[in-house]
């Protein structure tokens, strides 16, 4: 281990803001100060980036070995059946203890999954059921007997509506058995002040509080910041067990990269969230590699090492899932997202060379899914670092895009992505996961009065099927207008139910610890199905669309006679459908009053589960048949966008952003080719893409640039991709994790080239 | 050949209201031009090619009627695109030529916005009308197909002579209108390396001709000609090799002419 050239040879005297610009920062726990009055801009291109070191490449061999046994296991390499994983529960784990540089596993083995009950026991059982284990008794006994967990409490809570609309899969994804994640610590701050310091706030802010009258709300308050502490404390503690002291501030930009990765560590020790994000770091974490740098302390090829290790690390990251859940994410996803560029609220872009380093682990270590790296695009930041990221898209297809322009007023110049799309400032702000409602099943419900014809349960309030022979707009919208209020509201009283239940039995100490005290907290709904339900409505507005009923008199099918436009092709006939639908949907989420006050928003986004709304689906007005996937996100459906890329493109930029504050998700694929003649030509017209896109207010982009014969090798012939990456509506997946079913989604899905 | 050819069933209108026959419309077009492109297809060909890959564009009373305005509504909301990446409009088929007014007006508007105009075609030009040469005028790029530098093979490959192809290349050299020149190497028609000397020959002294870009033939449009049940003449045919891509480049850069492929 490096050990020596770390914490323990630092003479304990030495300042360790020595040479840092003052502010704010020193009164009060604020990185984004600190950033802003430290941080280099830098300006130029990426050739001053070194490659991996020879002991990089030895240990991201022994991972990827791991890696490529947990493939053929299709499953956990090794999982625990006996202890419940927190803070401090494991002894500590390494992959290589003397070569590795940035140390800390989740468990005490590499790839080995801790087991985390709170979120619900029958998740872990069934896990371990799944992977032939047996879930030791006594830990069952004490989830199910003494120690309640979130799931159980979710079920207290939930009312027969909301059971059907869970069952039916009108209301789905819900995170009412498992961690609901989406909250992004300001890990930073450990590194900056150490754990002593946050201490010593979270102790102030508790005091704060002591001569308030004891409603519940300062009560719940004043239990959480006690936990808080306490999760500090276990990070500290954690930390000790491998040879650090993280309760006083990182002194040179190692120890920033360990403290960092070990606040991050706490979160996933002691919770499983479908989404653990890691932040906004890259830059943060540049200021100390600059000054170690400046001080002959540090070289590129050995900040490249620091940062190659981070990622490593990040890419380790494993829950232990059902197979269930890797199904509707599909593979097993960590969202471990980090946020790179942007712009600064005073016209500086916020783009450091360690904004390319992090972007430069997708050649020193290959693509990969994780971490979900996201860049922050505006049109201002510098060429130099726009070239990069289009030349490492079309080389790895591993990175997302988010409009840095649409999100700086809303959300400042140190906000996070959370998951895909979910933008908060870090530190300030978390959100309520709320999964997504299913529009298109709602649209079905309005024409059948309720009754769900693929399962047949009545599962919304009972009305009359609509009679018409052809289906007339005016009424349709009535209709999916009514059932909209009515699953809205049900929607947003479950999610109350879930939040409520979590809080109080899964609550996020180590990661809450790592924000203020008063925090802002959005209820993040969400759709799915948008571009099925717009190109319904606009087939019944602008052809003929005939009910085929079943001997109920239900309407089972449709038939559409005539043509009409169709939602990404830059239409408004269509477009306008799409954005009604948008706003509509976000004005009856508002009037549902909301658990701790939190403010509604919306995303359009599905990730891969786009296949399996779809499945639950039955035939839509549009054409598309019962169980066929969804477009994923705000896509719009395979094969109909008929003008092409940019075409498609302006459709879902016109979605309206202020009623879909939580992202719009937009997944696009291309093959190589299509993007230009050579290599320099394809660079320019990707950034000219992502320029145009965010330009013409885009949110959010995953660009794939692959080759459609390569996909289908690569199904044939997994054992020959095994880093195959491609990006699917928010997040980056291995091709070959996904089941057959989603690998024809993404290949059959609309491969964008030239006529 | 028959002696009278055929024309295009186009109302005639003024400016903005003049109409063109569409065969579509391609909002990231890459490969057309310099940056992100537009692309109008127009409907209708007089060319004949035995590889053509748009083999939907011959007819000349098909596609859909726009006028120049709405042609040029369609276009604007990608201006954004095309700044961004250095790029425009391209106007390609089809023929373009044969609509030669429409594309003329419809380059004038695009240009008062702003937009870059690139004219692809096969140089099949008649006579060289007010209109025409308003086409021409208004092209800030012209890419021309020369489909064979041998009237008598040029006839065997796409049906029609050379003739005005030619004319029309020289015509861009005598008035210094910028050119890009494409060549289509289709195995066994077009990859005789003495035709290519000549092509180089007729090349080399325009001082106009940023580049010759040339394209190995592909079979990629073969599932058109099936679509419209018909038989795709060159059936079987393969692509042409690096190797025999290789020499016709270098036949071509000897004779002091950029190449790009």
């Amino acid at each position: 281990m490096y050990k020596e050239k770390a914490g323990d040879s630092i003479n304990a005297q030495a300042n360790p803001w020595e040479g840092f610009v003052p502010g704010v920062w020193n009164e009060a726990i604020d990185v984004r100060d600190f950033i802003q009055k430290n941080y280099t801009p830098f300006e130029g291109d990426s050739s001053f980036l070194a490659g991996a070191t020879t002991r990089t490449k030895d240990v991201w061999a022994q991972v990827l070995e791991l890696m490529k046994e947990e493939q053929r296991l299709q499953g956990p390499l090794d999982f625990d059946t006996d202890l419940p994983s927190t803070i401090t529960s494991h002894k500590p784990g390494y992959i290589d203890k003397n070569l590795e540089r940035v140390v800390g596993l989740q468990t005490d083995a590499p790839l080995k999954r801790g087991m985390i009950p709170n979120g619900g026991i029958r998740m872990v059982e069934a896990s371990c059921e799944a992977y032939g284990r047996t879930l030791d008794p006594t830990v069952n006994e004490i989830f199910s007997k003494y120690r309640k967990t979130h799931n159980a409490g979710v079920f207290d809570g939930y009312t027969p509506d909301m059971l059907k609309c869970r069952k039916a899969g009108v209301v789905t994804g819900l995170p009412d058995a498992y961690g609901r994640g989406r909250i992004i610590g300001d890990y930073r701050r450990v590194a900056l002040y150490g754990t002593d310091r946050l201490i010593a706030d979270k102790k102030a802010q508790k005091t704060s509080l002591d001569n308030e009258n004891m409603s519940e709300h300062v009560i719940r308050l004043r239990e959480e910041l006690s936990e808080q502490i306490r999760a500090l404390q276990e990070m500290t503690e954690m930390a000790e067990s491998y040879g650090f002291d993280i309760s006083k501030p990182a002194q040179n930009a190692h120890e920033a990269v360990q403290w960092t990765y070990f606040a991050y560590l706490a979160a996933i020790k002691s919770q499983n969230g479908a989404a653990m994000s890691f932040g906004r770091v890259s830059t943060f974490l540049d200021i100390y590699i600059e000054r170690d740098i400046a001080a002959g302390a540090l070289t590129e090829e050995l900040a490249q090492e620091l940062i190659d290790d981070l990622v490593i690390k990040l890419r380790m990251v494993r829950f232990l899932r059902t197979p269930d859940y890797d199904a509707l994410f599909s593979g097993d996803p960590t969202w471990v997202t980090e946020s790179i560029g942007g712009m600064g609220e005073d016209g500086r872009a916020l783009v450091t060379k360690n904004s390319f380093r992090m972007l430069n682990t997708l050649y020193t270590l290959g693509a990969a899914p994780e971490p979900n790296l996201t860049v922050l695009w505006s049109e201002k930041m510098p060429k130099g670092f726009k070239d990069f990221c289009s030349k490492v898209s079309i080389d790895t297809s591993s990175i997302q895009y988010e409009n840095d322009d649409l999100m700086i007023g809303k959300f400042g110049d140190d906000y996070g992505i959370a998951c895909c799309v979910s933008a908060m400032r870090i530190g300030k702000q978390m959100q309520f996961f709320g999964a997504r409602c299913n529009l298109a099943k709602t649209m079905l419900y309005g024409i059948n009065g309720g009754m769900d014809e693929k399962i047949g349960l009545q599962v919304g309030p009972k009305k009359d099927v609509l009679a018409d022979e052809y289906l007339d707009f005016d009424t349709v919208w009535a209709r999916f207008d009514e059932y909209m209020q009515w699953v809205s509201r049900v929607y947003v009283n479950t999610l109350n139910v879930i939040h409520f239940m979590h809080d109080k039995y899964s609550y996020e100490a180590s990661q809450m610890a790592l924000h203020d005290r008063d925090v802002l907290r959005t209820m993040a709904c969400g759709i799915a199905g948008l571009s099925v339900v717009a190109d319904s409505l606009s087939a019944i507005k602008y052809a003929k669309v005939k009910t085929i009923r079943n001997e109920d008199g239900y309407v089972v099918d449709f038939a559409t006679e005539g043509e009409y436009p169709k939602f990404g092709n830059n239409d408004d006939r269509v477009d306008e459908i799409a954005q009604k639908i948008v706003t509509r949907f976000m004005d009856l989420v508002r009037q549902t009053p909301t658990y701790r006050d939190a403010i509604p928003t919306q995303s359009i986004l599905t990730i891969t589960s786009n296949v399996v709304y779809g499945k639950k689906t039955g035939n839509t007005p549009d054409g598309r048949k019962a169980g066929e996937p969804f477009a994923p996100g705000a896509n719009p459906m395979h094969g109909r966008d008929e003008k092409g890329a940019l075409a498609s493109l302006l459709s879902v930029a016109k979605l309206p952003y202020e009623d879909a504050e939580d992202g719009i998700s937009y997944t696009m694929s291309l093959v190589p080719d299509s993007l230009g003649k050579n290599e320099d030509g394809k660079v320019n017209n990707l950034t000219g893409m992502l320029d145009g896109y965010f330009g013409s207010s885009g949110h959010h982009i995953n660009v794939n640039v692959l080759n459609r014969d390569m996909l289908k090798d690569a199904m044939e012939h997994p054992e020959n991709y095994p880093q195959l990456t491609i990006r699917v509506s928010g997040y980056a997946v291995n091709f070959v994790k996904l089941t057959r079913e989603q690998q024809l989604d993404v290949i059959n899905r609309t491969f964008h080239s030239q006529v | 050949m028959s002696s009278t050819i055929p024309t295009l069933n186009i109302p005639k209108y003024h400016a903005d209201e003049m109409l063109g026959r569409v065969h579509s419309f391609e909002s990231f077009g890459t490969v057309d031009g310099p940056g992100t492109r537009f692309v109008v297809f127009l409907q209708g060909c007089l060319f004949r090619c035995k590889y053509c890959h748009n083999r939907d564009t011959w007819d000349l009373d098909g596609g859909q009627l726009y006028s120049v305005t709405e042609v040029v509504e369609q276009i604007l909301p990608y201006a954004k695109f095309m700044d961004a990446s250095g790029g425009g409009v391209t106007v390609t088929g089809g023929e373009p030529v044969l609509q030669a007014p429409f594309v003329g007006l419809l380059f004038e508007k695009l240009r008062q916005h702003g937009i870059h105009t690139c004219l692809d075609t096969n140089g099949y030009v008649g006579v060289y009308s007010d209109e025409t040469n308003l086409m021409i005028e208004q092209s800030d790029l012209v890419m021309c197909d020369i489909k064979h530098i041998n009237d008598h093979k040029h006839h065997l490959l796409v049906g029609v002579s050379n003739q005005r192809t030619l004319r029309f290349v020289r015509h861009l050299a005598d008035i210094g209108k910028k050119t890009r020149i494409r060549y289509v190497v289709v195995p066994g028609y077009s990859d005789d390396l003495a035709d290519v000397d000549a092509l180089a020959q007729f090349l080399a002294p325009m001082e106009n001709i940023e580049h010759v870009e040339l394209l190995p033939y592909h079979n990629l449009g073969t599932h058109k000609w099936k679509a419209m049940n018909l038989e795709y003449p060159l059936e079987g045919l393969q692509p042409p090799s690096r190797e025999t891509m290789d020499e016709i480049q270098a036949t071509l850069e000897s004779y002091g002419l950029e190449i790009i492929r």
